[in-house]
């Protein structure tokens, strides 16, 4: 059970107080509702390299590192399709530089010429290293414009193209800025030895004067339902040939979401799984399978991924997988077999609320889902799930004309 | 409930000037509390946090790759412990473990290897025998030995298609002569030569639990103890001597101080600069520490704000000291865009010259003192962490006093004694550089 008070400044800014006495360290969280699939399809990448210019300094704070480090502090942030998240840790007694910072560079940033190109140039190396410079790394560049047609999940969080990073414009940073960088737009989460009335003051000392600004409607168009199987044949340096199949899936809000996340640690949760058994170890096609949800918060992504081992055709791989699917939608799974995966997201759980970091991440999270009450009720959705809620969903999603598959061949 | 909050907008703080601050003066780490199962097993124990849940490490300190005969072996045995035992088929075992929710990860490093359980308080009476019976019962089955060889034979494939692996493996292999344990790393023709045998002898002689120490750390349940000592009660001699290959050739014959291996298709060159230097039982580790942070320790660094924040070279650099039981060693690593690897390599040397020539400010020491005292702050925060900061002593035979010393050393070092470091030890004609990808 994670206890949190919580309450709303004027101009809209929800703040989360977590209190843990056994830490030393405070933890400032900062979710905005913003990430790429609020980009525009001509500018993308653009939620990902404005995290990059959010530490570019801000109004009256050249620098925003510094100061934090030398307050003993440290601090991260990431970029999803969904969202863009700021966090940092500090020794507690220091927890109002976290709130001078955080609260300066909501309020405007610098916007320094020079910040905006040195960045594009950080963001393009990175694009390189992960998505070029690696076996597979192009493999989301690949499959996302497979899967989605119309929705903006059919870019990846860094971009189409290296081309729209280095065209981002200063008035396009501003305007982004403008429209989604807003108090209302934002949860913020402060955990740590604290007391709420302490996190109230501050939080009114430093993030009331920023001006209200009405949150952002956001508008994307609808995927339309998938009618026929997709597949795309590529060709590539890599060691080994690997299969990629997405089906569509509900929104990580939708109540089938619990349901289909345990599907997908029946098949491939521990050495015990579906998948791992019986075509990793029995019947040897794979040299490792893994079956994962994005998670996202629009209509999302069901994945299977492999590597299969040489000598093995993909449609040999691939109908393989889809016989284990099928077993899934014949017949009914045992009691066992259930609690078994129940037993293990219970453990996985509770092993991820033992740091005041992924505590505060995680009520963010669930305030931006729907209610950060929803942390304590997790547990209790994924045991709700019974042996027919999986038959049913599996039916509904895991077939072939809602699948895109990519086959990712090795030259040589 | 919600509630707004009431108070009035009131006037605008001083945002251009820092809040105040305090600098840490002092770390206090929770010490782990030893107590000795009947068997004669020294159990380490820190008991924190609030989730009913707990962390079991077992290490064999003579496990790691510098005891074994023959590449391979250390890490093949280590993670074949789960593949079938006397009393369990391999998927019988994760069915156990699986449905008891807990976590099992092995771990060969090159010093030691390890085995360590994830489990609920309520399930410990499942769990724990579970591990029992791969410590003991090990018995690595010809089929299930021969798929996880394929398997791990097509995963090093993949790994060795990435500059980066290439470049690690490539400079500790410079660094320490392929001859010994730190610089001879695993090659595709290992996989040909290792067998089941060389694994099953292995086992029986380096998994002994003579040797062997726990090191429990989570919400400790009063019957814990009881369970160990249950499952690990008896201690047998181990069956076989033990090899341990003693440091060897730790200065191999170098041809050359730069090393280069052409990646054609690459877009990004894999750079590491660095030497052999010492380990943490050395009295200059702590200061190197200081002035390694300085130069690439932390995201406010010398190397990120030049090489990535200044000259966008880079989407990230960094160097480290890196602590093993017969020596340790220095290095920098990035990857950068081929068409600016020879400039970025002009850059790192300019810093390190820098870190010789001109001693650094009182600024630009405070604030690498805060944030290290920070950084270890957070290192020791929650039962994990404390579990981690008790080996990284104990492997060494070091007492908590190393790190009050780490930490008087970060209060008091002047910037004198930092730039006399860096003459001693970062002088560039003992640097090794090795780059791998492309050089225009």
């Amino acid at each position: 059970m994670i206890k949190f008070d919580r309450f709303t400044l004027e101009n809209g800014l929800r703040v989360i107080v977590h209190k843990d006495e056994y830490t030393p360290l405070a933890c400032i969280n900062i979710l905005y509702d913003v990430g790429a699939r609020d980009e525009d399809p001509d500018r993308t990448g653009f939620a990902h390299l404005f995290e990059h210019l959010m530490f570019g300094g801000s109004v009256n704070i050249p620098s925003y590192d510094e100061p934090l480090q030398r307050a003993g502090g440290e601090n991260n942030a990431f970029t999803s399709n969904d969202i863009t998240n700021y966090y940092l840790t500090l020794p507690v007694a220091n927890l109002e530089t976290g709130f001078w910072l955080e609260s300066d560079r909501m309020l405007s940033l610098a916007f320094s010429e020079k910040s905006l190109k040195v960045q594009r140039n950080v963001v393009i190396e990175e694009f390189k290293q992960r998505y070029l410079n690696q076996p597979y790394g192009d493999v989301w560049l690949l499959l996302r414009p497979l899967a989605y047609k119309v929705h903006p999940y059919l870019w990846c969080t860094i971009g189409k193209e290296i081309r729209h990073i280095e065209e981002a414009g200063m008035e396009d940073v501003k305007a982004f800025f403008k429209k989604h960088y807003t108090p209302s737009n934002a949860i913020m989460v402060v955990s740590g030895n604290i007391e709420t009335e302490e996190v109230k003051r501050l939080a009114q000392k430093w993030f009331a004067g920023i001006q209200s600004v009405p949150k952002p409607v956001r508008s994307l168009p609808t995927e339309p339902e998938q009618t026929e199987y997709r597949n795309l044949h590529v060709k590539r340096e890599v060691p080994s040939n690997a299969l990629y199949m997405s089906f569509h899936m509900c929104s990580r809000r939708d109540s089938a979401y619990h349901t289909l996340d345990l599907i997908s640690d029946l098949l491939s949760r521990g050495n015990s799984a579906r998948l791992y058994i019986s075509l990793v170890k029995e019947q040897q096609l794979f040299s490792e399978i893994s079956a994962y949800l994005m998670g996202d918060l629009d209509k999302g992504l069901f994945l299977i991924s492999g590597k299969l081992l040489s000598g093995v055709s993909f449609e040999q791989a691939e109908s393989a997988v889809f016989i284990e699917l099928e077993k899934l939608k014949q017949e009914l799974i045992s009691e066992k077999e259930m609690n078994k995966v129940k037993n293990k997201m219970e453990s996985t759980i509770l092993f991820g609320e033992t740091s005041v970091l992924d505590i505060s991440m995680n009520l963010a999270f669930y305030e931006l889902l729907d209610n950060a009450e929803s942390i304590n009720n997790e547990v209790g959705k994924y045991m709700a799930v019974t042996p027919e809620k999986i038959q049913q969903s599996a039916r509904e999603v895991l077939v072939r004309k809602n699948c895109s598959s990519l086959f990712y061949e090795a030259l040589n | 409930m919600e509630e707004k909050a009431t108070i009035g907008v009131s006037q605008q703080p001083n945002r251009t000037m820092a809040p105040a601050f305090g600098t840490l003066d002092k770390v206090e780490i929770a010490e782990a509390v030893k107590s000795v199962l009947p068997g004669g097993i020294p159990v380490f124990k820190i008991d924190a946090g609030s989730q009913e849940l707990v962390k079991i490490e077992i290490i064999f300190p003579g496990a790691g790759a510098t005891s074994q005969p023959y590449p391979l072996v250390s890490v093949g045995t280590n993670d074949m412990l789960d593949e079938g035992t006397v009393n369990y088929s391999a998927g019988a075992l994760a069915e156990q473990v699986d449905f008891y929710g807990a976590f099992l990860q092995t771990e060969a490093t090159l010093d030691f290897a390890s085995v360590c359980l994830f489990s609920l308080n309520k399930h410990l009476a499942n769990t724990i025998p579970l591990l029992e019976e791969m410590i003991k019962n090990a018995n690595f089955p010809e089929h299930e030995f021969d798929t996880y060889i394929q398997n791990k034979k097509q995963k090093f494939r993949v790994d060795e298609a990435k500059v980066s692996t290439v470049a690690r493996k490539r400079f500790t292999q410079i660094l320490f002569g392929d001859k010994h344990p730190y610089g001879n790393y695993i090659i595709e023709d290992n996989f040909k030569s290792v067998n089941r045998n060389l694994l099953s002898e292995f086992h029986s002689s380096a998994y002994a639990l003579k040797d062997s120490y726990v090191v429990v750390s989570g919400k400790i349940d009063p019957r814990m103890e009881d369970l160990l000592a249950r499952s690990f009660q008896t201690v047998e001699a181990p069956k076989k001597d033990k090899i341990t290959i003693k440091a060897q050739a730790l200065n191999p014959d170098r041809s050359s101080q730069k090393y280069f291996v052409e990646k054609k298709e690459a877009v990004q060159s894999a750079i590491r600069i660095g030497r052999i230097l010492f380990n943490k039982t050395h009295p200059d580790f702590a200061a190197m520490q200081v002035l390694n942070a300085i130069l690439g320790g932390y995201f406010g660094s010398r190397l990120m704000s030049n090489i990535r924040e200044e000259k966008g070279y880079t989407y990230g650099i960094g160097s480290g000291i890196v602590s093993l039981k017969q020596a340790g060693y220095f290095f920098i690593s990035t990857e950068v865009g081929v068409e600016v690897c020879k400039a970025a390599l002009k850059e790192i040397y300019l810093e390190i010259k820098r870190l010789r020539e001109e001693p650094v400010s009182q600024e630009e020491l405070t604030l690498v003192r805060n944030h290290l005292l920070g950084s270890f702050l957070r290192s020791a925060d929650g039962p994990f962490s404390l579990a981690d900061k008790f080996k990284g002593i104990f492997d060494y035979g070091l007492s908590y006093a190393y790190y009050q010393n780490y930490v008087q050393t970060i209060l008091n070092i002047t910037p004198i004694e930092l730039q006399k470091l860096a003459n001693l030890y970062l002088k560039e004609e003992d640097l090794i550089e090795l780059v791998v990808g492309k050089m225009q």
